[in-house]
């Protein structure tokens, strides 16, 4: 389990990261999530034992890491931000060393590096040299390199940047068989679009403060303006349509931009039947109908006042 | 210290350097071309080969039989190439960089240094123009210029044609000297009167065995070039190679401090820093991959300069090796420094290469220590590189012992161990803030 306790660090007059706690368990992936900038990279590098905090402390099953070679580290492994790899070397010989630095050698590190190809879906690219492989691919190496020491908490700093849908989906697929395996996962990012799918928790960090920590499900809830309808009217139109549409009970605003129209509802399973009926009995033509979810951009400036982009 | 982390941080260290084809070109291949050109225009210089002549233009105002002599035997002299000329087209060639020297042999020459030589007072002025920046070749010309003046003009007045009229002239003058003592005047009276029946008696029946009269070189000279061993002859390849060798292994210590900088920006650092290795590890695996490389670069090195060039190792062969490996030690401490101290790739190179030059300069590594300024080759001492060039030449040409290179052996690790304990203190791991 990971423990993150008061973590606080400070850079001159700018406070990077304040007090910031939570919780990782076994088998649980966390979304760190957070506009750029917010302190998350600070955070899980304070974590990775790349900066030393403040004040606070990190709890690794109940110990904390002192000192360099503390062998307490061998139970995290870190997937970076940037590819940290070694373009000149070959695949083989990245995996080969990293395991070496986590002090595996001989047949245990063969049975290591096979099992991180095998994630990685690179076992038939071994022998080649990385600065040949695409974007995803590197990203997929990427992520098997920090595999090697078979870590029990792995920090995932924005493993997906840049990585075609073929990548992302089978980086996707193997944190999920890691977290089925009792791994602990924490996972920054700065849209929350892929925390969905993946995460258990989502935590928001901005400003280096945690302004959330809960269930995906719950921080949906904290967001009224996700309760949003949208049609593809096909005949549209006629005068103070959008008037009478907004007068419907449970309707609180409704826009329409020349091809859809947004219909916000104080709570979408039970006023969506309501709109439709309107629609239906003044004779308009629906061709597509959906709800938008929260993601961050949406979450966000419901939590803080301000938009992700001007964080 | 995890020996297995280390070791696969020295093996991708060696790895990395050989896959960087610029990195090897420059380490084995940049030392090679250059310690061989400079190697080769040094080489004239040794004992065993004809040195290039120095360019003399020779300016004859004189129109006695005197000064064409001279001006003889000067142009026959081995050491010059001499070309007459006059003084505006010789004073133009030496402008030009033609001529290194001119002589310029003024009228009425012959005459008045004859007189001179019993007599003092007028004495003629011989010139000689030189090109600044060849001020050693004018001290040379002037030598050569010398013996054979003074053997022609001396000849001239005790044997020659116009020796009696001379010394006639000196006694008239001595007859009227005042300010001279009458025992100086008698003694002096003497000479020019014993000058004079020899001269009489040398015209009527010539010296046999030889011996013309007039003064010559009381002595012959002869030379050697003292090198490790009689019958070794001195390559000039020896100190090229050295110089050039010590030059690009410490670019290749930058170099490897400079990768320590492109990591420490890299995600490649992270990783090695949220690993359970020390910095010892990290720095040790660093310097450990440099001086390996630096200790093949000389080995490759000095391999080619024995096969091509025939540079022997004529002193101890435990000195060299010895010389060798605590350079190699040195360089890869001063990458050290390099990667500790410099803040970014950028800004670190620039000073490095500057600080560089000045160590291989200052080491005696471009031209010998020995022709500095006496306080500069003190003050050289305090910089690593002139004890690894005058270890190596120790054990290369001079062929020195053992005990020759352990001086210079202990200074370089004293350095190591200065740069070694700087890089430590001075590491950090966290590059942000």
């Amino acid at each position: 389990m990971l423990e993150i306790r008061g973590l606080h660090k400070r850079y001159g007059a700018l406070v990077a990261v304040e007090e910031v706690s939570f919780t990782a368990r076994a088998g649980e992936m966390v979304g760190l999530l957070g506009p750029n900038g917010a302190g998350k990279t600070t955070t899980v590098s304070m974590i990775a034992g790349l900066l030393k905090p403040d004040r606070g402390e990190v709890r690794i099953d109940g110990d904390v890491v002192r000192g360099e070679t503390d062998p307490v580290k061998l139970r995290i492994g870190l997937v970076p931000q940037e590819i940290a790899l070694h373009d000149e070397l070959s695949a083989r010989e990245n995996l080969a060393l990293f395991g070496a630095i986590y002090r595996l050698r001989g047949a245990t590190l063969a049975r290591a590096m096979d099992q991180a190809f095998e994630v990685a879906g690179l076992a038939d690219r071994a022998r080649d040299r990385v600065s040949t492989f695409s974007g995803g691919m590197k990203r997929r190496l990427n992520l098997a390199a920090a595999l090697m020491h078979a870590p029990g908490i792995l920090l995932l700093d924005e493993p997906t940047v840049g990585v075609d849908p073929q990548s992302r989906n089978q980086i996707f697929a193997s944190l999920e068989e890691l977290k089925r395996q009792g791994k602990t996962l924490v996972y920054t990012k700065h849209y929350m679009e892929e925390a969905e799918r993946l995460c258990d928790r989502i935590i928001i960090i901005d400003h280096g403060k945690v302004i959330a920590n809960d269930t995906l499900a719950a921080v949906r809830r904290l967001v009224p303006s996700v309760n949003v309808l949208e049609l593809v009217v096909e005949n549209a139109g006629g005068d103070g349509w959008l008037d009478g549409l907004r007068a419907v009970p449970g309707v609180s605003a409704a826009e329409w931009d020349g091809s859809t129209l947004r219909v916000t509802l104080h709570d979408l399973l039970e006023h969506s039947p309501r709109v439709l009926l309107w629609l239906h009995d003044r004779g308009y033509r629906c061709s597509h109908l959906s709800s938008q979810r929260a993601d961050l951009e949406t979450v966000f400036p419901t939590l803080t006042g301000r938009s992700v982009r001007n964080a | 210290m995890s020996i297995i982390a280390f070791q696969a941080l020295v093996r991708r260290d060696l790895r990395l350097f050989f896959t960087d084809r610029r990195a090897v070109i420059m380490s084995f291949v940049a030392p090679i071309v250059i310690a061989s050109f400079f190697g080769y225009i040094f080489d004239g210089a040794s004992s065993e080969k004809p040195a290039s002549k120095i360019e003399v233009a020779a300016v004859n105002q004189d129109t006695g039989d005197l000064s064409a002599k001279v001006l003889s035997a000067l142009a026959a002299d081995a050491s010059l190439n001499v070309k007459t000329s006059d003084l505006a087209k010789a004073r133009e060639m030496v402008r030009a960089g033609k001529a290194t020297v001119a002589v310029v042999i003024p009228a009425g020459f012959g005459d008045r240094a004859a007189r001179a030589l019993f007599r003092g007072g007028d004495k003629p002025d011989m010139q000689f123009l030189y090109d600044p920046s060849h001020a050693t070749e004018v001290q040379v010309v002037r030598g050569v210029m010398m013996q054979h003046a003074m053997e022609i003009i001396s000849r001239e007045a005790m044997s020659g044609a116009s020796s009696q009229r001379l010394i006639d002239e000196s006694l008239r003058d001595l007859d009227r000297a005042t300010g001279m003592s009458a025992a100086d005047q008698s003694a002096l009276r003497r000479m020019l009167q014993g000058v004079g029946a020899w001269t009489q008696r040398s015209g009527a029946a010539p010296a046999q065995g030889g011996g013309g009269g007039g003064f010559s070189m009381p002595y012959t000279t002869s030379q050697e070039a003292v090198t490790a061993r009689k019958g070794v002859t001195y390559n000039s390849m020896a100190h090229s190679f050295a110089g050039m060798c010590v030059q690009f292994i410490l670019f290749m210590g930058i170099d490897a401090g400079m990768v320590v900088l492109y990591q420490k920006r890299s995600g490649l650092w992270k990783r090695m820093q949220a690993a359970p290795i020390s910095r010892y590890t990290v720095i040790g695996s660093r310097a450990a991959s440099a001086a390996i490389v630096a200790m093949l670069i000389m080995m490759v090195v000095f391999s080619f300069a024995r096969v091509v060039f025939g540079v022997r190792i004529e002193g101890s062969f435990a000195g060299f090796l010895g010389v060798c490996l605590a350079f190699a030690i040195m360089t890869a401490t001063f990458g050290l420094l390099v990667a500790v101290l410099g803040k970014t790739p950028e800004a670190t190179r620039g000073i490095a290469v500057l600080v560089t030059l000045f160590l291989v300069m200052l080491g005696g590594s471009w031209v010998p220590a020995f022709i500095f300024p006496q306080w500069l080759q003190k003050v050289s001492f305090a910089v690593p590189t002139r004890w690894a060039v005058d270890g190596l030449d120790a054990m290369l040409w001079r062929g020195s012992g053992f005990e020759a290179a352990v001086g210079p052996i202990v200074a370089l690790l004293a350095f190591a161990l200065v740069f070694g304990a700087v890089a430590v203190w001075r590491f950090r791991w966290e590059t942000e803030g």
